[in-house]
């Protein structure tokens, strides 16, 4: 168990900076999920703290501890790969086991502690398999075992799960979620996968460009994004952006005026706009309309509210307190 | 599979019988010199100076090879076989050490000049023993490694085409094992050890085929460093066998000999067949 503090991290390859600067503290326990479009740098950032490549400026600190200049094996810390990077040739249980093999860890110890391991994520019958011979989903569970045997006071989780199809996904992440719970492991998680990082996360940070555009818990972040960068990167469907202008009580300096689409509703009155198409999801339907000056808006309406036909002419409103505005550069004004 | 059984439907009837006579054909045409070989070896000396030469094999076979094992001509065959064996598994090995370690270094590690040094080794394919034999004898010669097995091994231990091979597969490695292995705490030398040779085993076991037979009929190197008959090699040691001037070779005790060198080889391709194919064929994933 530990805690982790980023001061001032950069990274250059060659000459170019891809990483500006990030600082982050996460407390003992914490789950923080880093996440943002790829090319942002989130992986860099973890594979700085995990020790894979080197960092150019600033410090990674673990357990109160300057670790920069420290081999992955020293830091304390495991980690899960994106394909998993199971060694293909020993069983299940022998890749479970290298580590605290060349840790010189006892023969009986190694055992017990595989097998508790194996119990926790329900790979006993598997022990002896090649990961060959085993699914996506069970091959994602030998490579969290391989991290949980190793009792690192870190994980780190590369985007463990992209490789999985949606359904075996939402099980997974759940799974990580209760694992990093029960154990109670400061955990670091890559991912570009919002919902993801919004289920996943006690706190997220949303990464742009290789910046830190917003440090937060996941519905802080949501509610209340700091720039429109963040907006626009977390919640499904995005969040709509129309011209300031269009509200006459704009403060000083907002270009962008940002307004969830579960918050328009469509009225009586206010801002008129076309019907493009609708799409029923079920729960929800989603209504795309276009306004005069052709911004689109997404309205999230509930199933059971009647749809607008197409090519309908609707009037938009929204309550003033879920407006979010936001300048010209993209912050939140 | 599909593919298969439908191309052998189509072939039904008079084709197939054609492809099969073809193949016979071509079969019996490589073979009939072996079984020449083999059937000298079974007779004695005047019955094949004897013209027709005898096509089934008579009762001599015993003695001859007997013979040429124990005797020979200038040296008893079986320790030219120890010899070729030698020297043979010693190319293939050292071979394979030598090019598994430097292609484990040009893939792995960042150093100065690491470009520079694949291609000087990768040049050096152009450069065919047959090229170099006048320097490399005479470095040779100046170790005083003529008449030895070292003198044998040494000069044709390296190998571009190995050391290629490797880093061809080591490339296809992805470099998500090396960061795991390194999160595991395996130094360098330790995940090649553990990970990368046993990922290795089938082009390892491809490899070895290829130049343990390599080694084996190597003709002309050893034929100059090697003065000595107890030094020779069975390859060039038929050649040996012919005698100068007028005397008669001695032909029973030379095809014998020729049998016998072809036996190891053999047995190592079959011996090794399904490992060979495999490497040549997959990589293990």
């Amino acid at each position: 168990m530990a805690t982790v503090s980023l001061k001032g991290i950069t990274k250059s390859f060659g000459k170019t900076e891809v990483i500006h600067g990030i600082d982050l503290d996460i407390a003992d326990g914490e789950l923080i999920v880093i996440v943002g479009p790829s090319g942002c740098g989130k992986s860099t950032l973890l594979r700085m703290v995990a020790g894979l490549e080197t960092v150019t400026g600033g410090e990674v600190q673990i357990g109160g501890t300057r670790v920069n200049e420290l081999e992955p094996m020293d830091r304390d810390i495991a980690m899960v790969f994106q394909n998993y990077a199971l060694y293909p040739h020993m069983s299940v249980f022998d890749n479970m086991a290298y580590g605290l093999k060349i840790a010189g860890t006892p023969k009986a110890e190694i055992a017990e502690r595989v097998g508790e391991a194996a119990t926790l994520l329900q790979l006993e019958p598997y022990l002896k398999r090649r990961p060959r011979e085993l699914s996506g989903g069970q091959r994602q569970r030998v490579a969290m075992g391989r991290a949980i045997v190793r009792k690192p006071s870190v994980f780190l989780f590369d985007e463990p799960l992209s490789n999985l199809d949606a359904k075996l996904r939402v099980q997974m992440r759940l799974e990580i979620k209760q694992l990093q719970r029960r154990l109670g492991v400061t955990s670091l998680y890559v991912t570009h996968d919002q919902v993801e990082a919004m289920t996943l996360a006690d706190r997220m940070i949303v990464m742009n460009a290789g910046r830190a555009d917003q440090i937060g818990a996941p519905l802080e972040v949501y509610t209340n994004p700091q720039t429109e960068f963040v907006a626009s990167f977390i919640g499904s469907p995005p969040m709509n952006f129309l011209p300031a202008k269009m509200a006459g009580d704009a403060p000083r300096g907002a270009a962008t005026l940002g307004i969830r689409p579960e918050h328009v509703k469509i009225a009586q009155s206010g801002v008129q706009g076309t019907v493009l198409y609708t799409e029923a999801l079920g729960a929800e339907t989603l209504v795309h309309i276009d306004l005069p000056d052709a911004t689109r808006v997404t309205v999230r309406q509930d199933a059971a509210a009647p749809p607008p036909r197409e090519g309908e002419t609707v009037s938009l409103e929204w309550d003033a307190g879920d407006r979010i505005f936001f300048d010209a550069q993209g912050s939140r004004c | 599979m599909a593919g298969v059984d439908s191309g052998m439907v189509e072939k039904r009837g008079l084709g197939r019988w054609m492809t099969h006579l073809g193949l016979i054909i071509g079969l019996l045409f490589i073979f009939f010199p072996i079984w020449l070989a083999f059937v000298a070896s079974t007779v004695t000396q005047p019955e094949i100076v004897k013209p027709p030469m005898p096509l089934l094999p008579g009762g001599h076979f015993f003695e001859n090879y007997r013979r040429a094992l124990v005797s020979g001509v200038n040296a008893p065959v079986a320790w030219m076989m120890l010899n070729s064996l030698i020297m043979a598994l010693g190319i293939a090995l050292g071979k394979i050490v030598i090019s598994l370690l430097s292609a484990f270094a040009i893939v792995y590690f960042k150093f100065p000049g690491r470009r520079l040094f694949f291609w000087l080794i990768f040049m050096t394919l152009m450069l065919p023993v047959e090229v170099r034999i006048v320097p490399t004898y005479e470095v040779v010669a100046n170790f005083g490694m003529l008449n030895s097995y070292s003198g044998l091994i040494f000069p044709l231990i390296a190998s571009a085409t190995a050391t290629f091979l490797f880093r061809q597969f080591f490339m296809t490695v992805p470099d998500e094992l090396a960061e795991a292995a390194r999160v595991d705490g395996a130094r360098p030398m330790r995940f090649f050890w553990d990970i990368l040779l046993p990922m290795s085993r089938t082009n390892i076991a491809a490899l070895f085929v290829i130049l343990f037979i390599y080694g084996w009929n190597q003709y002309l190197w050893p034929l100059l460093i090697t003065t000595d008959p107890s030094m020779n090699t069975i390859v060039m040691g038929i050649k040996q066998m012919f005698p100068s001037g007028d005397d008669t070779a001695d032909w029973p005790v030379i095809m014998a000999t020729s049998i016998l060198a072809m036996i190891p080889p053999v047995i190592v391709v079959i011996s090794m067949q399904k490992l060979f194919i495999r490497g040549l064929v997959d990589s293990e994933k």
